[in-house]
């Protein structure tokens, strides 16, 4: 097959530096030469490939915004975008495991631990000895955290953390997991480690999506956390959702990653399938479909490419990183879907990486905000009038 | 020690080649360019190389060619070389020009120990390692698949037709790198942003006259279209009809 050379109708590609170009043009070999040739076969018996993590590791791609004095590579946010977006060509999966080791548990220790938890944590998850998750979601309360049930209570040797978490990507595999509870009725965020008395975290099963991918419930039962444990400048639930504002402009960026090989995967195969006396592509019907997914491509790379740059110049709004997450997550499942029409019957094989990006992008769009909360958060942004509570 | 790395950017193998309007050269319109695959292992090589024996070893990437080129040398400092020195040159050498250029610089240089690819993916001359060592009068071992240093003695494994063979020389010497010989490095991310940092010096190419000149460049001729004589036995016989009478190959 054609060798994937990138998506670029308007000559975005100017616009990047040259390291910028380098480190995306770096982590599209990686993904080509150790994500794509592995991942439908882990996905089929719904797997995580824990062997890449040593790899990517290797690379730098964890936390990789953050000071060399932690072994981070200390880049940009675009070149951090750039990064999402190639590993989500290979899988949405693979690019959640990067997510949460950078934006879900390196960002929050490093913005909100003390200098002996960043000095501890930060060398070792960037070089995967450690992997990380985050616990905020709860059975009940997914779009509503204010309401979780999870508490701290103060005690003698530290904090004594009851209540359970849900939809926790690498939850099973973390070595520590920053778990959101209430202490005295303010969110705080703690350091949880593996092995602590009380603290289970069983793989949840049965997904049909994000399947190369661990997701975890994470239980604890009279869990005591060491007063080192505490994120010291942690005071409410707002520290917890500025994580998810990280998180959810990786996702901005990952997804076009999908789209651009759901794109290139309809494109190559509409050129190549003959039906009646014509390839599909010469078709009028799929030339709409080809022509709708580049525009969406190109509008998401433009909006992301800004949005990177705002964030770099410290001038982002979280409702703009909304507006991100929300268009481009509703377009890339749209892509994947229309892809997968493109493909006809083959589109439903693995031997194509649509229906498998489809079906990711089914969670993506639900998970850092679902589709209706972004569109109110702006919706509150633009007429002052909040229409939730 | 000093170590060199000769590379050369060539197009991207995906890249479909199109002839100029000159007939000498390619167009070099729409082109993407890359490290030549050969010499990705010589880089890696030398750096494995650097990394074992320690001390302050330098790893010098050296290229010859116009400004397009520095990209490629930046590669090459992001995989981990410590300095990059760009020949320039603005006409097109021939095998013998280029390696009269990187020898000078070699030598300028001070480096004992050279690393190339075993060929340039784009002319396949496969000479210019050698014609580098015979300027040089350095020791040669062409098509190494593994590389041992201690001290000042080298042991090489070099592929031949139908086997290989070992062989033992010492330095100062050129080594030709063929496919097996490692599995060259990511830039890693760190690595790029040092890149950013490190020098690439330019200097002029010396000159030196061709001993070949280019007359013509053309694609190989297209594909003829494959006939379908049958999709069962019935076919066979005009099938051998057609090898005997038509293709002459039976």
């Amino acid at each position: 097959m054609k060798k994937f050379s990138g998506v670029d109708y308007f000559n975005i590609e100017t616009l990047y530096t040259d390291e910028e170009r380098m480190i995306r043009d770096t982590v599209r070999e990686f993904v080509e030469n150790e994500i794509i040739p592995i991942i439908e076969e882990y996905n089929r018996k719904s797997e995580f490939p824990v062997h890449l993590v040593s790899k990517m590791a290797e690379l730098g791609l964890f936390g990789p915004t953050l000071p060399s004095k932690y072994g981070c590579a200390e880049l940009n946010n675009v070149a951090y975008g750039l990064i999402m977006q190639e590993l989500e060509r290979g899988d949405s999966g693979i690019r959640s495991f990067a997510s949460v080791q950078s934006a879900l548990v390196m960002y929050p220790i490093f913005t909100f631990g003390s200098e002996e938890q960043k000095d501890f944590w930060l060398p070792k998850l960037a070089t995967g000895e450690k992997i990380g998750c985050f616990g905020l979601t709860e059975p009940d309360y997914g779009s509503n955290p204010g309401g979780m049930i999870t508490r701290a209570e103060k005690v003698e040797d530290g904090y004594l953390l009851n209540g359970a978490k849900m939809w926790i990507t690498n939850g099973t595999i973390a070595d520590v997991a920053v778990v959101w509870a209430k202490l005295d009725g303010v969110v705080r965020g703690f350091l949880v480690e593996k092995n602590t008395k009380g603290f289970t975290a069983p793989e949840m099963k049965g997904k049909h999506s994000l399947k190369a991918s661990v997701t975890s419930e994470l239980i604890f039962d009279n869990v005591l956390i060491p007063e080192s444990n505490l994120l010291p400048k942690t005071e409410g639930l707002k520290n917890a959702l500025m994580c998810l504002n990280q998180a959810r402009y990786g996702i901005a960026w990952g997804v076009v990653g999908a789209m651009m090989a759901c794109y290139d995967t309809a494109l190559n195969y509409a050129k190549s399938r003959v039906q009646f006396s014509k390839p599909i592509a010469a078709y009028q019907l799929t030339q709409e479909k080809l022509v709708y997914m580049l525009t969406e491509i190109t509008k998401a790379q433009l909006l992301n490419l800004q949005l990177g740059r705002l964030k770099d110049k410290g001038l982002l709004k979280f409702t703009q990183v909304s507006m991100a997450k929300r268009n481009n997550c509703e377009k890339a499942l749209e892509i994947a879907r229309m892809s997968r029409e493109i493909l006809g019957a083959n589109g439903i094989l693995d031997e194509y990486p649509v229906m498998r990006h489809s079906a990711n992008l089914e969670s993506v769009k639900t998970y850092e905000g679902t589709h209706e909360m972004h569109t109110l958060i702006i919706g509150e942004d633009i007429t002052g009038f909040p229409a939730f509570d | 020690m000093k170590i060199a790395v000769c590379i050369s950017q060539v197009p991207d193998t995906a890249t479909r080649i199109k002839i100029g309007s000159d007939h000498k050269s390619i167009d070099p319109n729409g082109v993407t360019y890359i490290i030549n695959p050969y010499d990705e292992f010589a880089i890696e090589e030398a750096l494995k190389t650097k990394e074992k024996i320690g001390g302050d070893s330098i790893v010098y990437v050296i290229s010859v060619g116009d400004d397009s080129v520095k990209e490629t040398l930046r590669k090459a400092l992001a995989m981990g070389a410590d300095e990059a020195v760009l020949l320039k040159s603005s006409s097109a050498k021939d095998s013998i020009g280029i390696a009269k250029a990187l020898a000078e610089e070699i030598k300028s240089l001070g480096c004992e120990l050279v690393f190339c690819g075993k060929q340039s993916v784009d002319y396949d001359s496969g000479i210019t390692g050698q014609l580098i060592a015979e300027m040089l009068d350095y020791n040669c071992v062409s098509v190494v698949v593994d590389f041992k240093l201690e001290g000042n003695k080298i042991t090489a494994e070099r592929e031949i037709e139908g086997g290989r063979e070992v062989v033992e020389t010492e330095l100062p010497a050129v080594i030709t790198a063929q496919k097996g010989l490692n599995e060259p490095r990511y830039a890693s991310l760190k690595g790029i942003m040092a890149a950013k940092k490190k020098i690439i010096a330019e200097k002029p190419a010396v000159d030196s006259s061709s001993f070949t000149e280019i007359l013509d460049m053309h694609l190989p001729p297209s594909k003829q279209p494959g006939r379908i004589l049958g999709t069962d036995k019935s076919a066979v016989p005009e099938l051998v009809r057609l090898l005997r009478e038509e293709a002459k190959v039976i």
